[in-house]
């Protein structure tokens, strides 16, 4: 058992820092937030310097051969910096999908392109109707000659605006609710029939309702195998989870320290907030639930490697259960204790916890992980 | 003991709902369920159709113009106005400066101010907080100089709620620095159009400008404007503060959203079923559906209780504690229903008159637009009118005696 990060791990973590520091201040990033297209292609430019972009990769694939805790590492600061960038979307999700799933010539061709920051992806998974389900597909691949034809509607697909290819998830077989018959596509941005209705999301971000409208993908676009998509799936988004609660983490650690520096600075009553203990043990509270998360993020990220399916659920949606409900508490309390100030958009305090929020809603609340944990004590 | 409403009670609500029903705008009361941002044309509208009535001021006493409705009558009011989606009457005038004015104005004062509230003539604003003076309200700075028939007002005010409205502010403004800083108190009436008066937005976490900083600079009050007695303004502002409190419960309100949640849930899907018949999910409504009975009680008790034209005791923090967290609570399961549908930003989306995109529209559901800023939105409830920490202050102090 070893808790401890290694040298590079470190050292990697300390450039972030002083990357955000630097290059990543709050007001820069209410700026990028604020104009299109909502985060920054330097930024972008530097990840790719840094090495983030290759980090999950293999080195036969241009990648670093990073690991899970690599990438926990990364979005921990991707959280503490609040960064805007479709990191999660386009490496750690997609990414991983192809590398994981994608055909040979797949791998070659986007991979070392994702790693040189020129390729944007995302997943476009989720249809209204289905909230959370995974294996609820309703949009359509239908095959002809030159491979199949795809239609069906994508809801809140984080960072697709600024996907050059999205990965499409769609029926080839079965029923709408059915997890045998979904298959993959690698879409390009500009096929035709592909449609983008662009917003911004509540933390800044950005995403799409993606429309597709017989959208015409050639053989070779199918990724991994025919009808199997709904596996591939799961297994991406347990990767964007545990990059989720790292980066859930990483906000948390961030609202602690701000929250705390407020406490000790704003004077009610002729003593520093600090001093009040009903205010003291709250502060207590919330660095418990931090550490406890902490604690559940490195077990999905460690889960997230494990190749049994079930194991590896079973500690990803622990994790996104326990670290929802701490990740409330922290953000809700860090607000409260800030008074006035916390729910005005001109401190940081108030964008953490948007973001927080957003963080819980992504990839299944709460609740559903909560329902889908439950679920696994009945089979025990 | 009898929690029945009496035959003349129910006749009452009866009444209250016919003329809300038959005079209450539909484009208004649209607005109000949809959670689309009102203008300040919408409040005074129905202020003045209220007006007409004669029940523009529920709370006031007969003598001032009030329809002389007792604590039951205007909880009744309350709940069949929010059941309906009239706008919130809003209480800085109504409930906040009128009871002072009509307890310790003078007569040339209530002449002048009360008919002009009543019939939505002065928008009133709050100036209270000062960024150093939250919680501690009492260390406030803002001086008031006397200079012969003037005060000469310098300093700042914060969280002023819809200031950019309003045709008046009252202020509660330092004349002495002798002393205990209670007894330096001032509260001065000052009409928002004097020279020198500085409105700054403040934007809140969820994009809207609702609040906002006033600055004072050398602004000219007449001491006419002066509410009794200069430094006694602290025992007036203690007593508005229990006026806040009043209807502070927020019943009506939190019954109209617990109705629309359930409407949400049951329209969401979850498991290729509603959302309503997720157990998880509804075990949350049935939660704070079981916290808004009991403070539906907790709140007729209080008021029940109370004597005619009393301000309430320091029973009213804990109608305070618990109406902003079920208040909370509703706004973050309207929000969590919506499952994806939480996370887009689509602010236009607030306008009554927004019409999306085909494209979005066919699936974003029409009730989604508000709800997450709501969420946010109403963290400052508990925050507000006395932190909660504050209102355990004063549950700790007046009822337990600690």
């Amino acid at each position: 058992m070893n808790f401890n990060y290694t040298e590079e791990q470190l050292a990697l973590q300390d450039t972030l820092r002083r990357f955000i520091a630097k290059d990543y201040g709050f007001e820069h990033r209410r700026a990028l937030a604020k104009a299109e297209p909502g985060f920054s292609r330097e930024a972008w430019a530097q990840y790719a310097d840094f090495g983030l972009l290759a980090l999950p990769f293999s080195e036969d694939q241009g990648g670093l051969a990073g690991t899970p805790i690599d990438t926990m590492l990364v979005m921990e600061m991707v959280g503490r910096g609040l960064l805007l960038e479709p990191y999660l979307q386009t490496v750690v999700v997609a990414g991983s999908l192809i590398r994981d799933y994608g055909t040979a010539t797949q791998q070659a061709e986007l991979i070392p392109a994702v790693a040189g920051g020129e390729l944007m992806m995302c997943l476009a998974h989720y249809e209204p109707e289905g909230r959370y389900d995974l294996h609820h597909v309703g949009t359509t691949a239908v095959r002809n000659a030159n491979g199949w034809k795809i239609s069906g509607h994508k809801c809140v697909v984080i960072g697709a605006p600024s996907a050059d290819k999205f990965i499409v998830s769609a029926r080839t077989s079965d029923g709408t609710r059915d997890e045998h018959g979904i298959s993959l596509f690698v879409v390009d941005r500009g096929a035709p029939g592909l449609t983008l209705r662009s917003y911004p999301t509540q933390d800044g971000g950005r995403a799409a309702e993606v429309h597709l409208d017989h959208v015409q993908v050639g053989t070779d676009d199918l990724v991994g195998e025919l009808n199997k998509g709904y596996v591939m799936v799961e297994r991406a988004i347990d990767f964007g989870i545990a990059g989720l609660c790292a980066e859930a983490v990483g906000v948390m650690s961030a609202l602690i320290e701000v929250t705390l520096e407020y406490l000790k600075t704003r004077k009610q009553f002729g003593a520093p907030l600090a001093k009040f203990q009903a205010l003291q043990h709250r502060m207590a509270d919330m660095a418990i639930a931090t550490e406890q998360s902490r604690s559940m993020a490195i077990l999905a990220a460690v889960g997230a490697k494990t190749d049994d399916a079930e194991t590896r659920n079973r500690d990803i949606t622990a994790a996104k259960a326990y670290i929802g409900q701490q990740a409330r508490l922290v953000g809700q309390q860090a607000i409260q204790l800030h008074g006035g100030m916390g729910v005005t958009d001109e401190l940081n305090v108030s964008h953490y916890f948007k973001r927080l929020t957003m963080i819980c809603a992504t990839f299944g609340d709460t609740d559903h992980h909560l329902g889908r944990f439950s679920a696994t004590l009945m089979a025990a | 003991m009898d929690l029945d409403y009496t035959p003349e009670e129910q006749q009452f609500r009866a009444e209250v709902r016919d003329f809300i029903h038959s005079h209450l705008p539909k484009e208004i009361s649209a607005k109000v369920h949809g959670g689309k941002r009102l203008a300040k044309e919408d409040f005074v509208r129905w202020q003045k159709i209220l007006h007409h009535k004669g029940w523009g001021a529920p709370s006031w006493p007969r003598q001032f113009g009030g329809p002389g409705w007792n604590a039951v009558q205007q909880h009744i009011f309350d709940e069949e106005c929010s059941d309906a989606g009239a706008p919130m009457q809003l209480p800085f005038g109504l409930k906040m400066v009128a009871p002072v004015i009509m307890t310790f104005g003078n007569k040339g004062q209530q002449d002048y101010f009360l008919p002009r509230i009543m019939d939505a003539t002065d928008w009133w604003c709050q100036g209270y907080s000062e960024p150093g003076s939250g919680s501690d309200l009492a260390s406030l700075k803002t001086r008031a100089e006397r200079q012969g028939d003037h005060y000469v007002v310098n300093g700042q005010k914060t969280w002023n709620t819809l200031g950019q409205h309003a045709d008046w502010i009252f202020c509660l403004v330092r004349t002495s620095t002798e002393g205990r800083q209670q007894e330096g108190i001032s509260f001065l009436l000052i009409d928002m159009k004097t020279p020198g008066i500085t409105v700054r937005p403040i934007i809140m976490l969820d994009g809207e400008h609702e609040i906002n900083e006033v600055w004072f600079e050398d602004v000219k009050v007449p001491v006419e404007n002066l509410i009794g007695q200069e430094n006694k303004g602290w025992t007036y502002a203690k007593f508005l503060l229990g006026h806040e409190r009043t209807g502070i419960a927020g019943v009506g309100r939190s019954k109209r959203e617990l109705k629309k949640l359930k409407e949400i849930a049951h329209r969401q899907t979850a498991g290729g079923h509603s959302l309503m018949s997720d157990q998880r999910f509804r075990d949350r409504v049935a939660q704070v559906e079981l916290e808004l009975m009991a403070l539906e009680i907790t709140n007729l008790r209080v008021i029940s209780s109370e004597h005619e034209k009393k301000a309430p005791g320091p029973e009213a923090s804990i109608l305070k504690i618990k109406g902003s967290e079920i208040q909370q609570m509703l706004t973050e399961l309207q929000m969590q229903a919506l499952g994806h549908y939480g996370l887009p930003y689509l602010h236009e989306s607030l306008d009554a008159t927004w019409e999306p995109d085909p494209m979005i529209g066919d699936y974003y559901p029409d009730y989604a637009g508000p709800l997450t800023g709501h969420y946010f939105n109403y963290r400052k409830t508990t925050i507000y009118g006395g932190s909660n920490e504050i209102q355990k202050n004063i549950i700790c102090q007046m009822i337990l005696g600690l």
